[in-house]
């Protein structure tokens, strides 16, 4: 089962934290469907985090139609995120890995490599506000 | 939310002592089953509202309801629990007789989760409450408002004399109960960053009155922290404040849209930027 830690230094909200963490979780495999999702209680438990926010998170999984919330039972994965282009053998990633290398390669320290992947996401992410 | 269901609800709430208003035009509502942060400095009438809503002492002026009722002459809501700051106890009893006395003057008491509380704190049951370390009195008080089983419980400055690992204890044991029950809670604190993780509605007091109300998220969502050269222009918004040094101005703004401004780096703000920000154009405002 998965098991969620927020950071409280990131600046993320503590909801959309578990949600990230739950859709790596599906990229990864390491939840698959027919997985059952930790209560609201049992995360509580485990963190002392407030419960409402917990179940935020599983509702907007539950609204991208990742999870289902079965009555009485709990929160069960409907569907994974592993995506093929994504593994280790895919075409998009043999392209970052190379543009990676000639990036380190050059003049850029791993930090300017971390920042400018970042820059170009946001401003993607600008461009297209909703988009995940 | 419809009229009514608020587990608590203010309106037009003031309470003057003889040294002046400790609490004067409040009105809010504070949603059931979510957890309140009640924040402000020293004075700013954290405590003034609890005590109103504990019926220990009666409003000057306007109303507050406590679960639909207004706290009457006979004493504080049953569904209600407060646990006030200097945690009063009978220091002269045991730990059991004070759990056995609070099964007689409550209605309702759970004395089997009362004591498994106790338990689970580590406090031996036989010790007198005079003798009990601070932290240990907190645990012993905390299992004195939860055996109530209350809808609604309000907690004064819960965290001040507790290690971080009974802190996360107490949380934890709060939030299980929000979780099971539904319970709404209610934690005044000046140390923000206790309450960061485990609220999720904010209600800050400054100077007796309402300053900021609301979903902490939604907040969060309608303010922008914009950081940039002091020379830069910042297109027209709402300034909640504004903070110069030498080169750099820090801006926090209220609005929904991206600010997207050249020049300036857009932040979202944390509940402590936030909150300190409207408490210093607070204090700013008194003093202009």
């Amino acid at each position: 089962m998965i098991e969620f830690r927020i950071d409280r230094r990131s600046g993320v909200a503590a909801y959309l934290q578990l949600v990230q963490q739950t859709r790596q979780a599906l990229r990864l495999g390491l939840l698959k469907p027919g997985d059952r999702l930790p209560t609201a209680k049992e995360v509580v438990a485990a963190t002392a985090m407030n419960p409402n926010t917990v179940l935020k998170a599983y509702r907007e999984l539950e609204r991208d139609g990742l999870v289902e919330a079965r009555r009485g039972l709990g929160t069960f994965v409907r569907q994974s995120l592993a995506r093929p282009e994504a593994a280790s053998d895919g075409q998009l990633r043999a392209e970052l890995t190379a543009w990676m290398d000639r990036a380190l390669s050059g003049a850029l320290e791993h930090e300017d490599v971390e920042a400018l992947f970042k820059a170009v996401l946001q401003e993607h992410d600008l461009r297209t506000p909703e988009g995940t | 939310m419809t009229e009514g269901s608020a587990a608590l609800d203010a309106a037009g709430l003031g309470k003057r002592y003889r040294r002046g208003w400790g609490l004067r035009d409040c009105t809010f509502q504070l949603p059931p089953g979510r957890v309140t942060a009640l924040i402000g400095p020293n004075g700013a009438g954290k405590s003034t509202l609890m005590r109103l809503a504990s019926g220990l002492i009666r409003p000057t002026s306007g109303t507050i309801r406590v679960l639909g009722q207004k706290p009457g002459r006979k004493g504080t809501h049953r569904k209600l629990a407060f646990l006030a700051q200097d945690k009063p106890l009978y220091r002269s009893f045991t730990v059991q007789e004070m759990l056995r006395a609070g099964a007689e003057l409550n209605p309702g008491w759970d004395h089997d989760y009362a004591r498994r509380l106790v338990a689970e704190a580590d406090v031996p049951t036989n010790a007198r409450i005079g003798t009990l370390s601070g932290g240990q009195r907190t645990r012993v008080a905390l299992a004195m408002a939860l055996g109530r089983r209350p809808a609604l419980l309000l907690l004064d400055e819960p965290l001040a004399d507790l290690d971080p690992l009974a802190r996360k204890e107490v949380m934890q044991t709060l939030m299980a109960e929000v979780a099971d029950m539904g319970m709404t809670v209610v934690l005044s604190s000046h140390v923000i960053a206790d309450l960061e993780d485990v609220c999720d509605h904010l209600l800050l007091l400054a100077g007796g009155r309402v300053r900021l109300a609301g979903d902490i998220e939604d907040l969060l969502g309608e303010h922008r922290l914009m950081i940039g050269s002091r020379d830069l222009e910042l297109p027209p918004h709402t300034v909640v404040e504004a903070r110069t040094t030498e080169r750099q101005a820090t801006v926090l703004v209220r609005t929904t849209e991206r600010v997207d401004a050249n020049g300036w780096e857009e932040h979202k703000p944390t509940l402590e930027e936030l909150a300190l920000a409207h408490l210093r154009s607070a204090r700013k405002e008194v003093a202009a």
